[in-house]
This record gives C-alpha cells, structure tokens and sequence, in this order.
C-alpha cells in the first residue's frame, strides 16, 4: 500500500513541509457518520435501558443501575426507541459503505491488525502504558493502534448482531441461540457498547496527545508532519 | 507545491466530507418528528419483509414457564375492568361473511390448542408463558373473513386497542387466548379472551377482548402505536 505525499513550502518559514494523504474521503465520510450514529445509538440506548435497568427477572425486579436522564436520548422509552430504530439504519449502511469501500480499495492493509503485528503491541503498550522507549514510527498506525480499531470494528459488527437478535429474536433465532437465547442477547448488547465506549476512551486521549495536525487529518486526509517517513 | 495549493486542495478534500452535516436536520426541533416518524414507519416496513408466515416462534418445555404468580400483569390502565361474563360476546364486524356477536362457547367450540412461547416486552424483560385457545385463523374462517383483508383489530373492554396485519394474524401461533397455564384465564389476565401473538411484542397481545373488525383499512392504529411506539414490532 504506498501512501500520496506531498511537499510544500511553508510561507511563513520558507522550509519544507510534508505531508501524507492518510485518510481517503469515504474513510472520513464514515468515521464522522458513525460519529453522530453512535452519539444517538448510544444515548436512545440508554434511554430505553432506563425503561428495564436489569437483566434479571421482571418479578421481582433488581435495578442493576440508575442511569441519568440527562445522559440519555429520547426522554421517554417510546421516543428513544424512534432514535433507536431510525440511526440503527445510518449506523448499519455507514458500517457496510466502510467495509465495502475498505475491502474494495486495499485500503484496509492501513488498518487492519494482523498477526504479523502481535509482535509489535507490547513495545508500544510499553512505550504508552509504563513509559517505555517510542519505538520507531513506520506507518500511519503502529500496532497497538491497529489493534485497537480492528477490535472497535468487530465490536461494532457484535453490536448490530446482537441488537438484531434483540430486535428479531424469532426472524433470527438463530442469532439469538448464537448469543444464549433472547434474554443473553440483550446482555451482550449492552456488553458491546461498553466495549465501544472503552475504545472511545482511549481514541479522544489519543487524539488530544497527538495533536492539531493528526486531528486535522480525518477532516482533509492530509497530514502534515508525520511521524514516519511514508513510502512514496 | 506552494503552501496556498496545499491548503487549497485541504479546502476541496474538507467539502467532501460536508453531507455528515445533512444529519444536523435531526437538531431541528420541527424537522425531528417527522423524520423519526419516517424511520420508525421503514423499519416497520422492513419488519414486514422480514416476517416470514411459516416460521415459528421457540417454544419451550414445561420446565422452563415462568411461574404464574411472575407473569407480569401489566395493564395500562386497570387491572380488572370489570366485563360481566354471562353477557360476554365478541362483535365481529367489517369485510366479514357472517358479522355478529360471537359467545365464548362458539370460540371454544373451534379446535383448541396450547403452546409455551417467549413474552417479549417492549420495556426489554421476557417471560415464558403458557397460552391456550384457538386459532385466529380458525376464528377467522368461521366468521368468513375476506381473505384479501388487510387488518384485524381489536377493541378491549378497557378502551385499549391494537392491530394486526393479516399475515400475523394468520399466523398458526396467533390465538384467541383464553387459557394460561392451562386455566382460565384470570381477569387481571385478559378474562374471557386475549390475543396471544408470540411473534410480537408484548404490548400487541390484547386483553379484555370486546370487538373485532377485519378491514382494507386501518382507522384506529393501536394505543402505544398513537403514543409513538412501532406498529408491526414484530419478533
């Protein structure tokens, strides 16, 4: 996969500036749809977690937690699950125009961890978690990175798998006997977008440590100053 | 390359990404109903397409019913609204052969049968229950529904109503109910005559039965529908 780079003078300083194209428009177009999808899914999810706060049974009924209303989209059950059933669909056609465009292009190689990366997580863990030395930046996403997005995009499928299974517990039986039955799906369901969450977490730190520049680059595609020495 | 071209060509790669902002539509306060009510009204298209008339719901062994006295009641309004049996019929009306009051005894009379299926409630709890009664499409054939009817629905003796599409109806899982765990039912429980539609969610399965209309058209949707929840909400 070899990566567009550019070189410009920069007009203040007169030095020359690079800068690699990292991120393709469809790649951003998707990344800021899923934004807003998974704000709404999130919220109206929990807004309709409200409605039966257990995993138990209904009698008797144990709240396993109070989730504020201001935390949550919808304002009453009814109007969340509009949310709900409304963004699921933005969520599910931005998911497959990701995949189809990721799988179509080769662009995935950019993203997509495999285990000739397993090697490479620990010195970067390392380097993050217990301030270790930086190993030396190759390409726009080292290990740990790729790693973690390819973790985010399988829970996100585990999220549609699971919420279909709640949603068509009879048309797809067949996803909820995967899942342990209706009542375990919903479980898991809720599971995955905590891991979703966590994920995201870890993603805005990550991008208030990199910067200005690395931000810009899921806006324009172009990052200017990189790290690595892109092969061009 | 010149710092301007860069900046240019950040400037065309930046609009690209521009139409995320259609989605700003949902913040307007006069917008957002009626878009929700657009996606609320295609997924209920989609569920229908979904729906298969031959696919059964799970049904389950006697070991794993929920018991009785913890199948949730959860009526909308009361419990008990107090229908006089003796005088009980169900009144069938619409694009019907044979229109009419109909007693208990000529549902019953109709071959019987039971089934333990999944109670799914829109809240996000679940019960399994045993439901007797008799087919809706038995009931259906009796009264000579119009078999290119699109609606069943059906007004209870506590003004709550609700509809079916005729393909659910005709379900062999939907049934006029009127046993539960192999009684009678109980009044708290929809005495003399429920639906009980496993295929659907909970709030679909109507208590307190008093009419029922076969029709092309709807008039009156269902009473948590006319609150903003999904009309098909199949399973």
């Amino acid at each position: 996969m070899q990566a567009e780079v550019v070189e410009f003078e920069s007009a203040k300083t007169g030095e020359s500036v690079q800068a690699v194209y990292e991120h393709p428009w469809p790649v951003r177009f998707s990344h800021w749809l899923n934004t807003i999808a998974l704000f709404v899914m999130t919220g109206s999810g929990l807004q309709t977690f409200r409605a039966f706060p257990s995993f138990g049974a209904k009698i008797p009924q144990k709240d396993l937690l109070n989730w504020p209303k201001a935390f949550a989209i919808g304002g009453w059950l009814g109007g969340a699950l509009q949310w709900h059933l409304t963004f699921m669909w933005i969520y599910i056609a931005t998911g497959l125009f990701y995949l189809g465009y990721q799988i179509c292009s080769g662009h995935y190689c950019q993203v997509l961890f495999l285990p000739g990366d397993i090697g490479g997580v620990w010195p970067m863990a390392r380097h993050y978690f217990l301030f270790g030395p930086k190993p030396p930046a190759t390409e726009a996403y080292n290990p740990l990175q790729k790693l973690a997005y390819t973790s985010a995009l399988g829970l996100g499928v585990l999220s549609v798998l699971t919420g279909v299974a709640i949603w068509k517990p009879i048309q797809f039986s067949w996803l909820a006997w995967l899942m342990g039955g209706f009542h375990l799906a919903r479980l898991w369901h809720f599971l995955v977008m905590w891991g979703i969450l966590f994920f995201l977490l870890g993603h805005l730190v990550m991008v208030v440590l990199h910067g200005w520049n690395n931000f810009m680059s899921m806006l324009t595609g172009w990052k200017t100053h990189p790290d690595y020495t892109p092969r061009s | 390359m010149d710092e301007r071209k860069f900046k240019k060509m950040n400037r065309r790669e930046l609009l690209k990404i521009t139409p995320v902002i259609a989605l700003a539509a949902f913040a307007i306060p006069v917008l957002r109903e009626p878009l929700l009510k657009k996606g609320l009204a295609f997924s209920d298209w989609a569920s229908g397409k979904l729906f298969r008339p031959g696919h059964l719901a799970t049904t389950f062994e006697d070991s794993e019913l929920t018991p009785f006295e913890k199948f949730p009641i959860n009526g909308y309004d009361v419990d008990d609204p107090g229908v006089i049996f003796e005088n009980w019929t169900l009144t069938v009306s619409g694009a019907v052969q044979k229109p009419g009051d109909y007693t208990l005894a000529q549902i019953q009379a109709l071959p019987a049968t039971r089934q333990n299926t999944r109670h799914v409630c829109v809240e996000g709890w679940d019960v399994i229950g045993r439901f007797g009664g008799t087919r809706l499409s038995e009931f259906l054939k009796l009264i000579g529904a119009d078999p290119t009817a699109r609606f069943v629905s059906v007004q209870c003796a506590d003004d709550y109503y609700e509809s079916l599409d005729m393909a659910t109806a005709m379900h062999p899982q939907t049934l006029l109910c009127y046993e539960m765990y192999d009684k009678p039912l109980t009044r708290e429980h929809g005495a003399p005559v429920r639906l009980n539609v496993p295929t659907k969610i909970g709030y679909k399965q109507a208590k307190y039965l008093t009419d029922l209309k076969v029709s092309h058209v709807l008039d009156r949707v269902g009473y948590w529908e006319d609150q903003g929840y999904s009309w098909f909400y199949g399973l």
